[in-house]
């Protein structure tokens, strides 16, 4: 069932959020530089799957290893430290801080763990010029456009350089256009950092920028490659 | 008529918007509820100390005492005052002298001797556990209880006992106890005209107790501001013009306050339910005597409605509501300082025509008093968006959570100054009064010299033989909890037996009690010492071998001419008198009891002074319990290291009671706003949480962004406090010294508000910090 | 597609040897499937008797089918038509797999697995396509966006019929 090689394993994860159970019993993994979409109708588990995987939420029951590291034996303290070093996020809304300038906002997960303002800020505008939003490092997120400001949420997850991006609906609530355009860049910046992308996504468009998919439903997953090769 | 129309239109959103728009009209009335609660309070104080003074005067038995001897209709009154547990227990002796004797009010029959009329709290308290140790000090029968009008408030301790050995008392033995005959309770003295230094602190701690709470109600109203404006826009989408957005707001703005005059009402009459078992530093009132003067209630609640209109009229002025939302320019219009400096500079100029007017006792003119104060304390609340907002702009660098408030506080520097602008006026008042207070307490406040580290209390054993006073001394000594007794007896000594033309003050007591009034070289039995020090000159000299008559005569009693021939022995050596426990300095004769004539049963007139182990809090009770056995009119106390004047004290309780209320009232505003603030922004803050910030990092960007425009409102105030305060000082003639204590503590006590709120503030935030926020499905 | 509209099109801009004309569409838009040069023949003779294109000119000595095409008048008034009119919604799988889902539940197989493994394969071509458009040019993308929202649609069908089949199931039984 363990692929070998896999950065990110969880086997026979429960959840429930009061009586109703949101994972019963889903499994993953993901490969360093590996894209895995995870599908499904809403409500049927693949944010509660997500968050379980980035150590935000503890599952009830079940493991989930990365790198060798068993996720659920680890302090809130560890959990969090791991998700500012090794995790980057995105979100589909009211991520950023609306106070922070743009380029603050991408230095943010950096200064979090203890880098210099200066060099924080210099390297997001790196990571924001790869993003093509380079030049609204002084702007606010409420003076950018919706896709803009994907952008630079994108660019905050890259900017730790960490091994697994945790992307939820990350194109939710953009245009096609916009939304491909997020999709490239991530995929690629992802790609050319060996980085593992988990995507959240209910658009199969958006999926395609996966290699290959998990669909949850009802709080089960399938891996439909494995069994395909099978 | 469109005005109008408007105004109705907003208010029916307040009234109608949902159940979000109910929260916000809910949240603006509680608010302003609380304010108009206050300021009711505030009318209905004077009329409330008014009536507690009359009852004072109606029951009042100093100065009502009549020449002449007993008659049909006079009543002989013993004071047996005396303290339980730190409260005062006023306490009468009645003894009737005729059919028509007096009644006091509020007691419908004289007691008969060996019962008591109590009022209601010390019959609950003798009734109570608690009141154990009383009861053996009042070994009297309640028979029936003081109604309210003999009482100065619910909850004053008071009892009229009967007795029969008054008349001896009065007639017979004349001891120190003062027992007074009286033929009706009245105070026949004219009430005392009012100081102006003290009418001009009256005035002043009104003026700073009602300006913050007129500042936290132009905040209330403008709570939930941000989604208001929200749906402004979408107004303006659908049609509305700016001027008719702005007299919605006013008309929702107007709704609260309205619904807020009525929650006022209705806080009042009900918290007047519980005034009564409130008792702040030794004030309690009656419910009923709390009733507001009706034209200043009309006023209150007409001028609470229209200053909402008007404050969010004014504060719309700088709002854009376009109709895709509220504009909120990058690059906000900056404070200009010029017109912001002018309301204090008028107050100043006010106020310095008047300095040194209190000098010759003159008076001072109120409208012109107050105008400059409020001029200068509104300068604060003008001044201060100014000041936050210049320095907040070149604010910069540090850790995240510092980043995170300052460029919040950026963008929010207005509403951020208004949230502390109440605690600014409520410190800035404050910090003048102290000084005001600090500088005229030696008017009011004396030292009263005693020393409590040295004995806790005094027990004065009257002029009884030294038998009966040694007997007493080591029943005292015998209390549980007591220490050490130093007992002092005092004597006179003369020329000559008779009629002497000069005294000489002498002190008995044992080598380790004289201690207590002189410092000895070294001491045993039957030593005499001649005491120097202090301000006094012996009227006699004493050398060694002269003769002197001791005689008790100053003590009061009868024995006068009972004189005891005596001469100063040869060993008689000097020593350096001290002040004793009580403050006094004792100089003249120190003798111990072995230099007394062999047999003398001199009648000394003692003093015992009595130490108590620390913590025992129940051992001073005891000891006034066996004092109160010997003698129900004993004067033995406690003591203390100063003695404040009761007019002065009343004024500070009223600052007291004021400035907590308006600073609870404060804080609970500023953590509102914050729970609203964090409310607002819970799915920030889970995904924050998400890319592993720190609890602490938030925690700190909570605490720096309520504590730097506090820390920048409480320097302000600081300044202009001690501005108003230098002035107050010229005005009353006193020159001006910062007395930086009570700066300092009213800072630290502002402060101490931030730091509860941001406490309070925490676990909600840590609440909104779990990842559950995340869940948007 | 029709490939004479598309000829004629390709047309407009100035007359060409047939060979040219097969050139042109395969470059632009015959990514799957490469025109037969027998094709372009019969579908140009067939304009030609429609009197849609004439012949513009016959180059000597290169061969007998070295004609030139002109587009007509009567030509260029059908391509304006032919682009106009919108395109008539097209049934695309919709009814292969609905008999394949209709027939799954009547005999008690997983119907989520039918529509899971034609999500896959769907996914699969569009993991592809947007392969070939991250690569591509504008033309390229423009394109395999077609396709993509084409399939999307499919899909989009298929999770609704996810969403419904315990409902279709007790209609199918009834």
């Amino acid at each position: 069932m363990t692929p070998a090689g896999s950065l990110l394993v969880a086997q026979d994860l429960h959840k429930s959020y009061g009586p109703t159970p949101a994972l019963d019993g889903a499994g993953f993994s993901i490969h360093p530089g590996e894209v895995v979409a995870v599908m499904g109708p809403s409500g049927s588990g693949k944010s509660t799957l997500l968050h379980c995987l980035a150590g935000i939420v503890t599952p009830d029951s079940g493991t989930i290893r990365y790198d060798g590291r068993e996720l659920s034996a680890m302090s809130d303290a560890e959990r969090s430290a791991l998700r500012r070093t090794e995790f980057g996020f995105v979100f589909q809304f009211g991520q950023l801080v609306p106070e922070l300038t743009c380029v603050e906002n991408v230095a943010l997960p950096l200064r979090l763990t203890g880098v210099k303002r200066k060099e924080a800020e210099r390297r997001s505008l790196e990571w924001m010029e790869r993003l093509e939003v380079a030049d609204l490092g002084h702007k606010r997120p409420g003076e950018v456009s919706g896709g803009q400001g994907q952008r630079v949420a994108v660019a905050r997850s890259l900017v730790t350089q960490p091994r697994v991006i945790f992307a939820d609906e990350p194109t939710g609530a953009l245009d096609s256009l916009n939304g491909e355009r997020v999709m490239q860049l991530l995929t690629e910046a992802a790609r050319s950092t060996n980085a593992a992308v988990v995507l959240v996504t209910h658009e199969a468009r958006v999926a395609a920028y996966s290699d290959r998919e998990i669909v949850v439903r009802d709080g089960k997953s399938r891996d439909m490659m494995l069994e395909h090769s099978v | 008529m469109s005005l109008l129309r408007d105004l109705a239109l907003g208010a029916r959103f307040a009234l109608a918007g949902g159940r979000e728009g109910w929260t916000r009209t809910l949240l603006t009335a509680v608010g302003v509820g609380l304010g108009v609660a206050l300021l009711l309070g505030t009318t209905a104080l004077p009329g409330a100390l008014n009536a507690r003074n009359a009852r004072d005067n109606a029951r009042n038995d100093y100065g009502a005492s009549v020449d002449g001897g007993p008659a049909v209709d006079t009543l002989l009154i013993g004071r047996a005052d005396t303290q339980f547990q730190g409260s005062d227990v006023r306490g009468r002796l009645l003894q009737p002298e005729g059919a028509k004797a007096p009644l006091p009010p509020g007691v419908s029959a004289l007691p008969a001797p060996g019962t008591m009329v109590a009022s209601p709290a010390l019959r609950d308290l003798l009734a109570s556990p608690e009141g154990k140790l009383l009861r053996d000090r009042l070994p009297y029968r309640i028979t029936s209880t003081i109604a309210g009008r003999g009482l100065m408030g619910p909850h004053e301790l008071a009892y009229y006992a009967g007795s029969d050995a008054l008349k001896h008392r009065k007639d017979v033995t004349n001891d120190r106890a003062e027992v007074l005959r009286v033929n009706k309770f009245v105070n026949p003295s004219p009430g005392e005209k009012i100081d102006p230094v003290l009418a001009l602190l009256i005035v002043i701690i009104f003026v700073v107790l009602l300006m913050p709470v007129g500042v936290f109600i132009a905040a209330a109203v403008r709570f939930g501001g941000d989604r208001r404006d929200r749906r402004l826009a979408a107004l303006r989408l659908a049609g509305a013009d700016r001027r008719m957005t702005r007299w919605m707001a006013a008309g929702e703005a107007l709704a609260g306050a309205v619904v807020g005059v009525v929650v006022g009402a209705l806080f009042f009459v009900i918290g007047r339910q519980y005034v009564g078992d409130i008792t702040i530093a030794g004030l309690n009132v009656f419910p009923a005597d709390l009733d507001p003067n009706p034209l200043l209630a009309v006023g209150v609640a007409l001028a609470v409605p229209a200053s909402a209109v008007a404050v969010t009229l004014f504060a719309m002025r700088s709002v854009v509501v376009e109709p895709l939302g509220v504009v909120r320019t990058s690059v906000p219009r900056r404070r200009r300082m010029w017109w912001r400096v002018l309301p204090p500079l008028a107050g100043l100029g006010l106020l310095v025509p008047l300095m040194g007017r209190g000098r010759d006792r003159g008076t001072f003119n109120q409208v012109q008093v107050i105008g400059g104060t409020v001029l200068l304390l509104i300068g604060v609340t003008a001044l201060l968006p100014w000041l936050v907002e210049a320095v907040v702009r070149r604010l910069g660098g540090g850790p995240v959570g510092w980043q995170l408030a300052v460029r919040r506080l950026q963008l929010t520097s207005g509403s951020a100054a208004r949230m502390v602008n109440g605690i600014a006026v409520a410190v800035a008042g404050a910090i003048a009064l102290q000084m005001l207070f600090g500088a005229v307490e030696g008017d009011y406040v004396k030292a009263s010299g005693e020393d409590t580290s040295r004995a806790q209390l005094m027990v004065p054993l009257g002029d009884s033989s030294p038998d009966r006073q040694a007997q007493e001394v080591s029943a005292l000594k015998d209390v549980a909890g007591v220490t050490t007794v130093a007992a002092l007896g005092s004597l006179d000594a003369g020329e000559k037996a008779k009629e002497p033309q000069h005294y000489l003050p002498v002190t008995v007591g044992t080598c380790t009690d004289l201690g207590q009034a002189a410092t000895l070289p070294s001491c045993k039995d039957g030593d005499v010492f001649i005491a120097t020090g202090g301000a006094w000159n012996p009227e006699l000299a004493t050398p060694p071998g002269s003769t002197l008559y001791l005689d008790p005569v100053n003590g009061g009693s009868v024995t006068q001419g009972a004189a005891v021939r005596w001469t100063v022995p040869a060993n008689t050596r000097e020593a350096v008198s001290r002040p004793d426990p009580m403050g006094q300095r004792r100089p003249g004769l120190m003798v111990t009891p072995g230099a007394l004539p062999r047999g003398a049963k001199l009648p000394i007139h003692s003093t015992v002074f009595v130490s108590t182990a620390p913590g025992d809090t129940t051992a001073k009770e005891r000891v006034l319990n066996l004092a109160a056995r010997a003698d129900p009119l004993t004067s033995a106390r406690s003591l203390n290291d100063v003695q404040t004047s009761n007019r002065f004290a009343g004024v500070r309780k009223g600052l007291y009671i004021g400035a907590a209320a308006v600073l609870m009232l404060i804080g609970a505003s500023l953590l509102v706003s914050m729970l609203e603030q964090l409310r607002e922004r819970k799915k920030l803050l889970s995904a924050l949480v998400a890319f592993g910030t720190r609890r602490t990092t938030l925690s700190w960007s909570v605490l720096c962004q309520t504590a730097v425009p506090v820390a920048l409102g409480l320097a302000l105030a600081s300044l202009v406090g001690l501005g108003l305060g230098s002035v107050l000082l010229r005005m009353v003639g006193r020159s001006v010294t910062v007395d930086w204590v009570p700066a300092v503590s009213m800072v630290g006590i502002g402060a101490g508000v931030v730091l509860l709120v941001t406490a309070l503030s925490l676990p909600p935030l840590w609440r909104l910090m779990r990842p559950e926020g995340l869940r948007t499905e | 597609m029709s490939i004479g509209h598309t000829l004629l099109g390709l047309l407009e801009s100035g007359p060409r040897h047939g060979y040219d004309l097969k050139r042109a569409f395969d470059e632009k838009f015959g990514h799957d499937r490469p025109l037969h040069y027998g094709q372009v023949y019969s579908t140009m003779s067939r304009l030609l008797k429609n009197g849609l294109v004439e012949v513009d000119g016959v180059e000597a000595g290169g061969g007998p089918e070295r004609k030139r095409y002109a587009i007509t008048e009567a030509g260029v008034t059908d391509v304006e038509t032919w682009i106009r009119q919108p395109e008539k919604p097209e049934p695309y799988l919709q009814s292969t797999l609905y008999t394949k889902v209709v027939l799954a539940l009547l005999t008690g197989r997983d119907a989520g697995d039918v529509l899971d493994t034609q999500r896959a394969e769907h996914l699969r071509l569009m993991r592809v396509l947007t392969d070939r458009k991250r690569h591509g040019d504008l033309s390229d993308q423009l394109i395999c966006d077609h396709a993509l929202f084409h399939l999307e649609a499919d899909l989009r069908w298929l999770e609704l019929t996810a969403a419904r089949l315990v409902q279709l199931a007790s209609e199918v039984r009834k």
